[in-house]
């Protein structure tokens, strides 16, 4: 009987919890899309949250491609296939890990200091004033994130990340495995195709939704001072990852599965 | 027949969760009437203020604001009467991510009332009539003293010359010569701007500064109101005793009890 209360009431929370997760999210869309539209904080935060990244971006890419090609290579070697990297690196840093390791790294940066910065206004009552000022705070703060970051992880952060995870994989297979540098580049681009990069591209659009959603639903319920402020940072940052991996999974089988 | 009142509640009730705020408040504030509320900490003045400005939403009970429902009111309509409102935040509620001439004029570039470009001027007169000087409009909030904050406060409050002003303890944590400069400001741009105050204190010589009529609120209701000159010979022991600010009578603080 208690077993049950407890399964009820964690059924019922969690229900909660997404229902009013939906109208939040649904109302930040009918909000992105509606006049008043802050083009200056859109500017401000596509500067900070997609150039402001890019060197974190690079590096993880960088060193993600590095390491899959030598990875590849012995594991290919075993079979004779050594020579099916370039397509194994370019499908693998396009397709998955390009877009999930820079919605996770943004995530890491760009959640929490949404949920930082829109939790310290929500304790400090600066939330409230600017309701008093005629200004509404989904308008003013939450839409030009959401916009800002569901534009900048596709058309910015995720490209660079595929180049770059690309090129990683690229100069150790010519520099360290003895692959031609033409060849290899023939072969990464023959076998790229065009669906791979709109995958890459749905993906990032879709995690940077879900990045920015969770910094300021988190940031805009938080309440009880510093401490809960440092509670939304987490949770921002922890429900971000959960919902890039869980999209990922659904994403590829839309685009990948037969 | 006798004006309606600018600010009419009736039977505001208000909880969080289980614990009781307010109880059921009556009270009307007349066109250009300046009123204070007084009572201890914690008895739900700043959520009276909050329920007012549409911030909280009340269980049950009327506010009418110019003799208009505003409870239940649509986004639109909220969003007009809304614009009647100025308030001074009791921690000030600055935004610390502008500089202070952006904060003094945030509700009038929202509003569009004002050109960016004649913003800044239009800061420094606002800051010069509290008694602030022209260089602080380039600072940020957080390079103030507490003191400042507050005057940049209302400051803010007042640019877009509202109908209705609330002052959420104006004095609390200043000098008393600072208190005396900011409770005069307060009268001075009430009565210049013909507006209608309601202004929440601790400081008896605020209320005798500022106020036309006081009221009393003590345990979600209001127990005592009447005018300034009457508060002296209340006949009622509650009033009595805050206004001399004596441990022993009817109040228990609940530090007190134990
Ligand atoms: N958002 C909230 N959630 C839960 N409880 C709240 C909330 N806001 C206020 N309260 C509670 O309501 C009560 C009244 O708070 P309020 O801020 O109105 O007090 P106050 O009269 O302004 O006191 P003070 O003079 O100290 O500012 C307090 O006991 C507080 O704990
Ligand atoms: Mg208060």
């Amino acid at each position: 009987m208690n077993f049950l209360a407890v399964i009820g009431r964690i059924t019922f929370g969690f229900l909660q919890a997404a229902g009013r997760l939906g109208i939040f999210a649904a109302t930040t869309i009918s909000h992105m899309v509606t006049p008043p539209f802050y083009f200056r904080s859109l500017i401000q935060q596509m500067m900070t949250i997609g150039y402001y990244s890019l060197p974190v971006v690079g590096l993880t890419a960088l060193f993600t491609g590095a390491a899959l090609a030598l990875n590849i290579y012995e594991g290919g070697s075993r079979f004779n296939a050594e020579s099916a990297l370039p397509t194994i690196v370019v499908i693998g840093i396009v397709r998955e890990l390009g877009p999930v390791l820079c919605g996770l790294i943004v995530a890491g940066r760009v959640s929490a200091s949404m949920a930082a910065e829109i939790g310290t206004m929500r304790v400090t009552e600066q939330i409230d004033a600017m309701s008093t000022l005629s200004t509404d705070p989904f308008k003013y703060l939450i839409a030009p994130r959401v916009v800002a970051t569901t534009l900048m992880m596709p058309f910015m952060l995720v490209i660079v990340a595929d180049i770059i995870g690309v090129m990683g994989g690229f100069l150790i297979a010519t520099g360290k495995l003895g692959f031609n540098a033409g060849n290899y580049m023939d072969l990464t681009m023959d076998f790229l195709e065009i669906k791979d990069i709109y995958a890459s591209l749905t993906k990032a659009a879709v995690f940077g939704f879900f990045i920015s959603l969770m910094g300021c639903y988190h940031g805009y319920y938080s309440r009880g001072g510093a401490q809960g402020v440092g509670i939304a940072t987490t949770n921002a940052v922890v429900s971000a990852c959960m919902l890039i991996l869980l999209s990922n999974y659904i994403v590829t089988e839309i685009f990948f599965a037969t | 027949m006798i004006d309606t009142p600018k600010i009419r509640l009736k039977g505001l009730h208000k909880q969080f969760g289980p614990k009781l705020v307010l109880d059921s408040i009556d009270l009307d504030i007349m066109p250009g009437e300046s009123m204070v509320i007084i009572g201890g900490s914690g008895s739900g003045k700043s959520v009276t203020l909050k329920c007012i400005l549409g911030l909280l939403h009340p269980e049950s009970g009327s506010i009418k604001v110019d003799g208009e429902e505003t409870i239940g009111m649509r986004q639109n309509d909220r969003k007009r009467i809304q614009e009647k409102f100025g308030m001074l935040f009791q921690g000030a509620a600055l935004f610390d991510s502008l500089p202070v001439w952006e904060n003094v004029t945030f509700g009038l570039l929202a509003s569009g009332k004002t050109r960016r470009r004649d913003a800044k001027d239009i800061a420094i007169e606002n800051l010069r009539s509290v008694g602030l000087s022209p260089d602080v409009a380039l600072l940020s909030p957080s390079e103030l003293s507490g003191g400042m904050q507050k005057r940049v406060g209302l400051a803010r409050a007042i640019a877009s010359k509202p109908e209705i002003l609330f002052f959420d303890e104006p004095t609390t944590g200043l000098d008393p010569i600072m208190a005396d400069v900011i409770n005069e400001l307060i009268t001075e741009r009430v009565k210049e701007m013909g507006a209608t105050a309601l202004t929440i204190t601790h400081d008896m010589s605020s209320v005798r500064k500022i106020a036309d009529k006081v009221a009393m609120i003590y345990k979600g209701n209001i127990i005592w109101s009447g005018p300034r000159n009457d508060i002296d010979n209340s006949d009622n022991a509650y009033v009595e005793q805050f206004i001399h600010g004596r441990a022993e009578g009817p109040i228990q603080m609940e530090v007190l009890k134990t």
